[in-house]
């Protein structure tokens, strides 16, 4: 007890667990803060990017001299000029690096050849945007057009010019299987079986914040600055040091305020590489703004996937076995992210079911169109799609409630730690940490109010169909290996946490600071947490994978431990005591009634401490979704009439956050069943590259969307117990609204089992099972 | 996204700035409130040397009501229509429809005349122009000329306009105190241009006979069009469901839709015929249709 | 192209800018003054991130000519408050965390500051189709309109009496 002291003026109550207004919030509001664009420099250049109009070509030639005679260009450089420091670099794959990818990676420049509309042909460097822009219309550009494969089949089909690297002979990167059990047997001797078709269509996260980059050389210390880095700077730093011929030490990436990410942003693209090159060559700062337009073209595109399904079950409905043949269209090169997305679509295809017997087949092939990277959710939002149709499916042909058949199937507590086996060639077996299942499949019918809705199944009201469907998930995060962090007592008395971590716009700022005020028993007031940018620390991983609050958190947790013994150290001496008998608690250092404040500690100061945290395993969130839809069949159009998704995250370090993360993933989510689409013709031309044509959800498409956070199964992997929060509000949106629609349909005899649900589309599948069912004449 | 290199004049009057047009000798643009130029600049569709803004004109921002005649200047803008009580009293089908115009800030700043320049031909105000017996008036080099909406809004995003003029108005017959109207529109999202659209209006007589049909489709057309079978199919009877029925099936016959990404050409077809049911339904004062619409 | 000079009031303060005739009001704002609280997300008036206040209307700063802003009055997020003295509007959306990237936010706050200043009792349904006019990927939008309605007695919005 701390009778007769005077309680220190910075002691604060914790405030981990609760919801903080953000940190971050005030220069955001208020247009004060930094994103990229915002940035300027004296001297400055801009860079725009001639891309391919071709989807595949060979590159005759590229006449650039009238370009360079505009008033205002300074340079245009093409695969030449970087040939002439060497080989034009590759870009690297960082995951799932299958070693079949290899021959499939894009140089940063196209060399004699293109493969999508959009890839980079030349860099315009002028004195404006507008000029670069003007001068791009000067450019000859003669390509020899080939053949253009716009689909996985037409890929495979491919021979001769249709083939995108005729030395690998095929369009077919790879093609692996992974198993668990024996799916063979399992199918052959189960009473019920059911094959299906699936696909899910082309999309992209599109955050509001278009890419940028402003690259500054410093030539008097040989030292290259990168500014507008997200997601995962230290990674790139390596990819840059290598393809400039430069030492680590001699690159700097910096991340500003950053305009969401949603996996596509921050990746190591072509244009890192090029506004580098071209700053370094001309000695003067070079900025690039992606514009929207050319955005839809160059930023990684996902979710392309087809799927044959096939479920076993038992009579009763357990799921007796899967097995899964998954096409994925990845694009025409192999970028940074690998062959991650198919390969996740291919891990968690069984989901969060008690399912021991597994074999998939997955194929990665390219095609002449964007290359493809992770979309919030990669993988998993594709695979529960198709699950969990198949689900809805089995369960009418058996006669079962669906969502009776999920509860019977769904993994429990007891049988956790769950084995999910080795269903990813390049990782290790893993097991789904903690959890119990089936409450949150409870929790979320009594949300939906299934009960005492199922009736509605099908029925007509007021002319339109009306549907419930529900999904379950299970969703990945905090993936290893390491994250660090430092913490600084500074003279002032405030805390400054710098992390490995990168902000996307998520507000880690806010939650990270949460984590380090506790931990040192200060108000959140007196932290400032300084993430991203790789003057901060030797070595750090980022953002991605839902990782930021487990790897990042968790290292400030262990900096702040190891502060704790320089501050107890610092406190002895002053206060003439022991350390043993010293503890840091309430925003200072003491014993009984001997006591410092942090604030006056501070003073002997600056104090710091490094931290890390390491970590092979995986924490596994797991939830539920379901969705009410009316659908109007005159016209296709689908209204959600209600929609929650629950998750267990087992910790939420601020639960305003969480619940934003959750709301803004599901609506993304029901953008990419309804609306979102990139669209190519057979000749890989991208027919929606604006605004205008891409469909974002607006704020009146989605008004009926609600989330309930819970915190029952902290995982036990990280000391803070956390799983995840930012990508499990998403990955059975698609599930549950599909087998809503379904559901709404199913008098019809309308069969859902493709993305997305647009009104054409539905009306169509409406009018065609209507003609099915006239009689015939 | 730089909008290609160009010369900005302001007129301050519309003879002024026919004089521009002239000396741009083909490659002069009108720029009022710039809501669709500015998106195909910056696209570098186009590539005009000189803009002559007339935003400052203020005689094309009125609206003028007579006894015969509703005149909106090209520079009335969508809001300026929204809020107009003088159009709410004596076409109120105008301000009706400004709802579905795009959006709340763009209402702000899109004119009639930039519109029907424009040409879209999912656009609003080209359909109410063609369907409602609009009169456009421009003025030129060689003067003021007055032409039917149909003459002008020939094709999609290319209106008959000479070079050397410009739209000073859009004039429509006054309306009588009697007349009937509805407008229905399907869109993807909420201010979207419309995948399909009707635009309709009749009189009623004494006897609830309907006369003077007028139905219009946007949207499920390369331009705005009347639908001649649709109104034939209504004139001259009593618009009850069994009617407006054969009439949906008249547009649905009548309509020639184009086929892009965004829809098929049969589904825009059945659209116009949903949102004709919806159209003449709200101008027959009959209940909503039983499809939540 | 020879460059033209405009006189404009940004935010109570008059400016006289020299700028490009293809300038964009919302390039103006940034570049010529420095105001990079407002947003370019899309410069095709599609994502509303740019949307700015003339003579109390908001407008998308993308699709007018710096030029055609001449002698009107604008009006950008930076005049909506500063980061000790928030404005109404943006101290509902902190605290509603109607914001997460913030990227799109001055286009909401601006938008949503012309409407509840002309219309204080504007109702969900209203706020939502005001705003259809701008995209947010982060938020989903609920906590947007939560922060707007909440921000209303602000603007004067008197709560209808229970009956």
């Amino acid at each position: 007890m701390l009778t007769g002291i005077t309680f220190p003026t910075d002691a604060a109550t914790p405030v981990t667990g609760t919801p903080v207004e953000r940190l971050e919030d005030a220069r955001l509001l208020t247009g004060t803060g930094c994103f990229v664009d915002d940035l300027t420099r004296p001297d400055l250049l801009h860079a725009v990017v001639l891309r391919s109009s071709m989807a595949h070509g060979r590159i005759v030639a590229i006449d650039a001299s009238a370009a360079l005679e505009l008033d205002g260009v300074v340079a245009v450089f093409t695969a030449a000029d970087v040939a002439s420091d060497g080989a034009v670099p590759l870009i690297p794959i960082r995951l799932a690096p299958f070693p079949e990818s290899q021959a499939f990676r894009q140089p940063v420049i196209a060399v004699d050849t293109v493969r999508y509309v959009g890839e980079p042909v030349a860099l315009v460097v002028a004195t404006s945007r507008a000029i670069a822009e003007d001068a791009l219309e000067l450019i000859e550009l003669d390509i020899d057009a080939l053949e253009a494969v716009a689909s996985t089949d037409a890929a495979l089909a491919a021979e001769g010019d249709g083939v995108l690297f005729p030395g690998t002979g095929s369009n077919l990167v790879l093609r692996y299987t992974a198993q668990m059990g024996d799916a063979d047997t399992a199918f052959a001797n189960a009473p019920y079986v059911r094959t299906e078709r699936f696909s899910t269509q082309r999309h992209s996260a599109v955050p509001m914040e278009t890419r940028g980059l402003l690259a500054e050389w410093d030539a008097e210390h040989g030292h290259l600055f990168l500014s507008g880095a997200a997601k995962v700077p230290y990674f790139n730093r390596r990819a840059l040091a290598e393809a400039l011929g430069l030492g680590m030490d001699e690159i700097d990436l910096l991340e500003q305020d950053v305009g969401g990410g949603f996996g596509v942003r921050g990746e190591y693209y072509p244009e890192d590489f090029l506004v580098c090159f071209a700053a370094r060559r001309l000695g003067r700062p070079v900025k690039w703004i992606e514009d929207r337009r050319e955005h839809f073209m160059a930023t990684n595109h996902s979710r392309e996937i087809a799927c044959e399904l096939s479920i076993a079950c038992a009579r009763d409905g357990t799921i007796l076995a899967l097995a899964g043949r998954l096409d994925a269209d990845m694009g025409a090169y192999i970028r940074t992210n690998g062959g991650v997305v198919p390969a996740k679509a291919g891990q968690f295809l069984p989901g969060p079911y008690r399912i021991r017997d597994i074999h998939v087949d997955v194929s990665i092939v390219v095609t002449n169109k964007t290359p493809v990277g992770t979309y919030r959710g990669p993988g998993r939002f594709e695979a529960n799609f198709f699950r969990e149709r198949l689900i809805d499916m089995a369960a009418a042909d058996l006669g079962l409630d669906p969502n009776v058949m999920r509860a019977h199937n769904l993994i429990t507590a007891a049988d956790m730690p769950w084995d999910a086996g080795k269903l990813v060639p390049y990782e290790a077996e893993t097991s789904f940490d903690t959890g119990d299942y089936p409450v949150t499949l409870t929790r979320c019918l009594e949300e939906i109010g299934w009960e005492k809705n199922k009736h509605l199944q099908g029925t007509v009201i007021d002319g339109l169909y009306h549907g419930i469907g529900v999904a379950c998930f299970v969703e990945s995060g905090g993936a290893g290996p390491r994250e660090n962090a430092r913490i600084t007592l500074e003279t002032d008395g405030t805390l400054t946490v710098a992390v490995g971590s990168s902000s996307v716009g998520q507000g880690i700022e806010t939650a990270h600071a949460q984590i380090a005020a506790d931990a040192l028993g200060l108000p959140l007031g007196k932290v400032r947490v300084l993430h991203g940018s790789t003057t901060l620390l030797h070595e750090g991983f980022g953002t991605y994978h839902s990782r930021a609050v487990i790897m990042g958190g968790s290292a400030i947790l262990d900096a702040a431990t190891n502060l704790k013994e320089h501050l107890v150290a610092a406190a002895a001496k002053r206060l003439g005591l022991p350390n043993t008998r010293l503890v840091v608690e309430n925003g200072g250092v003491g014993s009984g009634d001997r006591f410092i404040s942090l604030a006056e500690l501070a003073t002997d100061g600056p104090f710091s401490a490094n931290g890390t945290f390491a970590n092979t395993t995986r924490t596994y969130s797991y939830g539920a979704h379901a969705c009410h839809v009316a659908v109007n069949p005159q016209t296709g159009a689908v209204k959600i009439l209600d929609f929650v998704a629950v998750e267990d995250v087992g910790r939420a370090i601020n639960p305003l956050i969480v619940h934003g993360q959750a709301i803004g993933a599901i609506v993304q989510g029901l953008g990419g069943v309804f609306l979102d689409h990139l669209v190519y013709d057979s000749e890989g031309q991208l027919l929606n590259a604006s605004l205008a044509d891409y469909l974002l959800p607006t704020a009146t498409d989605f008004p009926n969307v609600r989330a309930v956070t819970l915190e029952l199964h902290p995982s036990p992997t990280n000391p803070l117990g956390a799983k995840g929060a930012g990508e499990g509000g998403i990955v059975a949106v698609a599930g549950a609204t599909a087998n809503a629609v379904a559901a709404a349909l199913a008098p019809l005899g309308v069969t859902i089992t493709d993305l997305p649900l647009t009104p054409p589309r539905l009306w169509q599948l409406i009018s065609d099972a209507r003609a099915a069912a006239e009689p015939e004449h | 996204m730089k909008l290609p290199p160009l010369q900005y004049v302001r007129a301050s009057s519309v003879s002024e700035a026919v004089d521009l047009l002239v000396q741009g000798a083909g490659d002069a643009r009108i720029l009022a409130g710039g809501q669709s130029l500015i998106p195909v600049l910056a696209f570098r569709l186009a590539a005009p040397a000189v803009l002559v803004d007339i935003g400052g004109i203020a005689d094309l921002k009125r609206i003028d009501i007579t006894d015969e005649t509703v005149t909106l200047g090209a520079l009335v803008r969508w809001v300026d229509i929204e809020r107009s009580t003088a159009l709410k009293a004596h076409m109120p089908l105008l301000p009706a429809v400004m709802a579905h115009v795009a959006h709340y800030q763009i209402r702000n700043r899109g004119t009639v005349g930039g519109s029907l320049a424009h040409c879209d031909p999912a656009a609003e105000m080209p359909g109410l122009a063609v369907t409602c017996d609009g009169t456009i008036i421009l003025e030129g080099a060689s003067g003021r000329r007055e032409a039917p909406a149909v003459e002008v809004l020939t094709g999609a995003l290319a209106a008959e306009i000479a070079e050397d003029e410009m739209i000073v108005a859009l004039r429509f017959p006054r309306w009588r105190p009697e007349r009937r109207w509805g407008f229905a529109e399907f869109a993807r999202r909420q201010g979207d241009f419309a995948m399909a659209g009707i635009v309709a209006h009749f009189d009623q007589d004494a006897d609830g006979v309907a006369r003077d049909v007028h139905i219009g489709v946007i949207g499920a057309t390369d331009r705005p069009t009347r639908l001649p079978g649709a109104e034939a199919a209504l004139e001259g009877r009593i618009p009850d469901a069994m009617t407006i029925r054969d009439a949906c099936r008249a547009v649905q016959d009548e309509v020639e839709p184009p086929e892009d990404i965004h829809a098929s050409a049969a589904y825009r077809r059945a659209l116009a015929g949903v949102m004709a049911n919806q159209a003449l339904r709200q101008a027959a004062g009959l209940p909503a249709a039983a499809n939540g619409q | 192209m020879d460059e033209i000079d405009i006189t404009l009031t940004v935010n109570g303060t008059a400016h006289i800018l020299s700028v490009s005739p293809r300038t964009t009001l919302a390039d103006a704002l940034r570049q010529g003054l420095g105001l990079t609280g407002t947003h370019v997300g899309c410069e095709h008036g599609v994502c509303g991130a740019c949307t700015v206040i003339v003579d109390g209307a908001a407008m998308r700063s993308c699709l007018m000519l710096a030029a055609q802003a001449e002698r009107h009055a604008i009006t950008t997020v930076e005049g909506l408050g500063r980061p000790e003295a928030l404005g109404p509007l943006q101290a509902a959306f902190r605290k509603h965390h109607a914001l997460q990237c913030g990227f799109c936010t001055p286009g909401f706050l601006t938008t949503l500051h012309a409407l509840l200043t002309e219309e204080p009792d504007a109702d969900a349904e209203r706020i939502r189709e005001v705003v259809s006019g701008n995209l947010c990927r982060c938020t989903g939008y609920v906590a947007i309109i939560e922060a707007a309605l909440e921000a209303r007695a602000a603007y004067g919005h008197q709560e209808a009496e229970a009956c």
